[in-house]
């Protein structure tokens, strides 16, 4: 049959207006793309997002009211519900707040615990930031890989404080127990696995094709719109400015450690996760530094559960009582500048404080950055900033 | 910059706007007139000697004995590393304070959790709704003399909101 027969033949469908409109959609609360319990309000013309707009508040447990009831010990148990995957972040700024608000001397050796735990923090946030957003991006194995070698962090966790999740661990006046025997020696064993694990991570995840197709020049931020929005940490480094807390005001030992500020000039979703991953290695560069220094310090015999040696614990009163004062402290969280302003009133319980939550900062950038975009483009939008919504709703 | 020449500066441009000023834990803290709020952040971020290009955060605090609700603004400057506290008073009974957001964008979600939590409105706010709190929540639950009553939801209230018959 030749080629004008079968045009005769094969039915051809009316020609018809295709009608199109904007339609309103929800993603979330409950979408497993959006980490938690987030709700974006889309507005698509098709495929393409002309605008959304970010609903929170379904995990807002008002911690800043729970803060204001409680005595100043009282309040660090609350502060690892912030942001569940990096509490010794959290517990270490608010501790950090009411020491300078009392004026108090840490101990040199809890400071370097201090640091050192709260990079290997970081390290296990970033992991699961890593693995899970390969997961947004449908690479399922690496999750795997990540969540395994969190774990063996954790574990270390658990025999320094008891916790896998929410550590308590950091204390106003140092830390809560000293470190156990032999647990230094594990510790520099994993650094030496976790170099190797992340090179193949970066095989697998970061330099993966796929992955790669589907972030680079997504959900660019231009380095003038990241300062105007306030972003920090990852988001605002992954545009090409070198801000990070522990350089620009550092605190606690940072000022005697060696490190790099990573910084990518792409600005794009691509960008954030290699600042993420080089960040992994630039803690292990710490860690190591600190176990060096931690090594020059008297090793006890035994640990006994809260009962701190005064090597660790500065003398702090049960209840302390700040002079009326304000004090606003920040410290570099995985996701950015975690910041705590307190007042005191003299009393024995804080007269406010304000939680400056890295991730909600972050959020509010969504909504210039996701439209002409599209749908499945938002998923890698909203995954890179790296919520956590208990942080975010607070 | 010095502290002192912070001072000076501010005062030499802005005069009787700046009520007060103390050197506190972050360092210099000016207390300045609600009015003149917009212009002096404007000046802060665009001089090249302050250049603060940071807003760090924006905190409330209700003063109830003295009767009044206290905003306090976190400023940080990347190039000079150096940071400013500015503090402005407003009566409990009339808590207006002029928006800060077409100054630096990321006042918008600040100042929208400060007026969903403290009841603080921001003159000039672009998006001025609640943000933590579900629409039809009666009252401002930071503010000390909060008393929750479950009861008191206005549901009808967050339906018309929902259904757009309330901007």
């Amino acid at each position: 049959m030749a080629a004008t027969e079968i045009r005769e033949v094969v039915a051809v469908p009316p020609r018809r207006e295709i009608r199109t409109e904007e339609m309103e959609i929800n993603m979330g609360p409950q979408h497993p793309s959006t980490h938690g319990v987030l709700r974006v309000v889309i507005k698509v013309d098709g495929e393409w997002i002309r605008a959304a707009d970010p609903d929170l508040g379904y995990l807002h447990r008002s911690f800043e009211k729970l803060a204001e009831l409680r005595t100043y010990p009282q309040g660090i148990f609350l502060t690892d519900r912030w942001d569940y995957l990096s509490a010794m972040n959290n517990n270490w700024v608010y501790c950090m707040a009411v020491e300078k608000l009392l004026g108090i001397q840490v101990p040199e050796k809890a400071e370097w615990i201090r640091v050192m735990v709260s990079e290997f923090q970081r390290i296990a946030s970033h992991l699961v930031f890593l693995g899970t957003y390969g997961l947004d991006m449908g690479a399922l194995t690496p999750f795997f890989y990540c969540f395994r070698e969190r774990e063996k962090i954790l574990d270390l966790f658990e025999e320094l404080c008891g916790a896998r999740l929410t550590y308590n661990y950091i204390r106003i006046g140092g830390v809560s127990r000293d470190i156990p025997k032999g647990w230094l020696d594990k510790a520099e064993e994993l650094l030496d696995y976790l170099a190797k694990r992340f090179d193949e991570l970066d095989d697998l995840l970061t330099y993966n094709k796929i992955f790669v197709a589907r972030t680079v020049g997504i959900g660019v931020i231009p380095p003038e719109m990241a300062m105007d929005y306030g972003l920090t940490g990852p988001m605002i480094r992954g545009s090409g400015i070198p801000y990070d807390v522990r350089k620009a005001q550092p605190y606690s030992v940072y000022d005697q450690i060696e490190f790099d500020v990573v910084t990518h000039p792409g600005c794009d979703c691509w960008a954030r996760v290699w600042v993420r991953s080089q960040e992994m290695r630039q803690s292990l560069r710490i860690i190591k530094q600190c176990i060096d220094k931690l090594r020059t310090f008297p090793e006890p015999d035994f640990v006994a559960p809260y009962d701190p040696s005064p090597q660790v614990m500065a003398k702090v009163p049960p209840k302390p009582k700040p002079k009326p004062n304000d004090v606003y402290v920040c410290i570099e969280s995985p996701r950015g500048e975690l910041g705590v302003y307190m007042v005191s009133d003299g009393s024995e319980k804080p007269y406010r404080m304000k939680i400056r939550g890295p991730a909600f900062v972050n959020l509010s950038v969504l909504p210039a950055v996701a439209p002409g975009h599209k749908v499945a483009d938002l998923v890698a939008i909203v995954g890179n900033i790296d919520i956590v919504m208990g942080e975010v709703d607070r | 910059m010095t502290t002192e020449q912070m001072e000076q500066k501010l005062r030499e441009r802005f005069g009787d706007a700046i009520l007060a000023t103390r050197v506190g834990l972050n360092g210099l803290e000016v207390r300045v007139e609600p009015q003149k709020l917009v212009d002096i952040c404007r000046f802060l971020r665009d001089d090249p000697e302050m250049d603060f290009n940071f807003l760090r955060c924006i905190s409330a605090v209700d003063w109830l004995n003295e009767g009044e609700f206290e905003v306090v603004y976190h400023l940080f400057s990347f190039r000079h590393r150096h940071e400013l506290v500015i503090k402005v008073r407003v009566p409990r009974s009339n808590p207006h304070v002029p928006s800060v957001t077409s100054v630096w964008r990321t006042a918008n979600w600040h100042e929208r959790e400060a007026y969903d939590l403290m009841g603080i409105i921001f003159d000039g706010h672009p998006d001025l709704r609640r943000i933590l709190l579900p629409e039809g929540w009666v009252g401002h639950p930071l503010r000390k003399d909060y008393v929750h009553d479950i009861e008191r939801f206005d549901d009808e209230y967050a339906q018309k909101i929902l259904r757009g018959e309330i901007k």
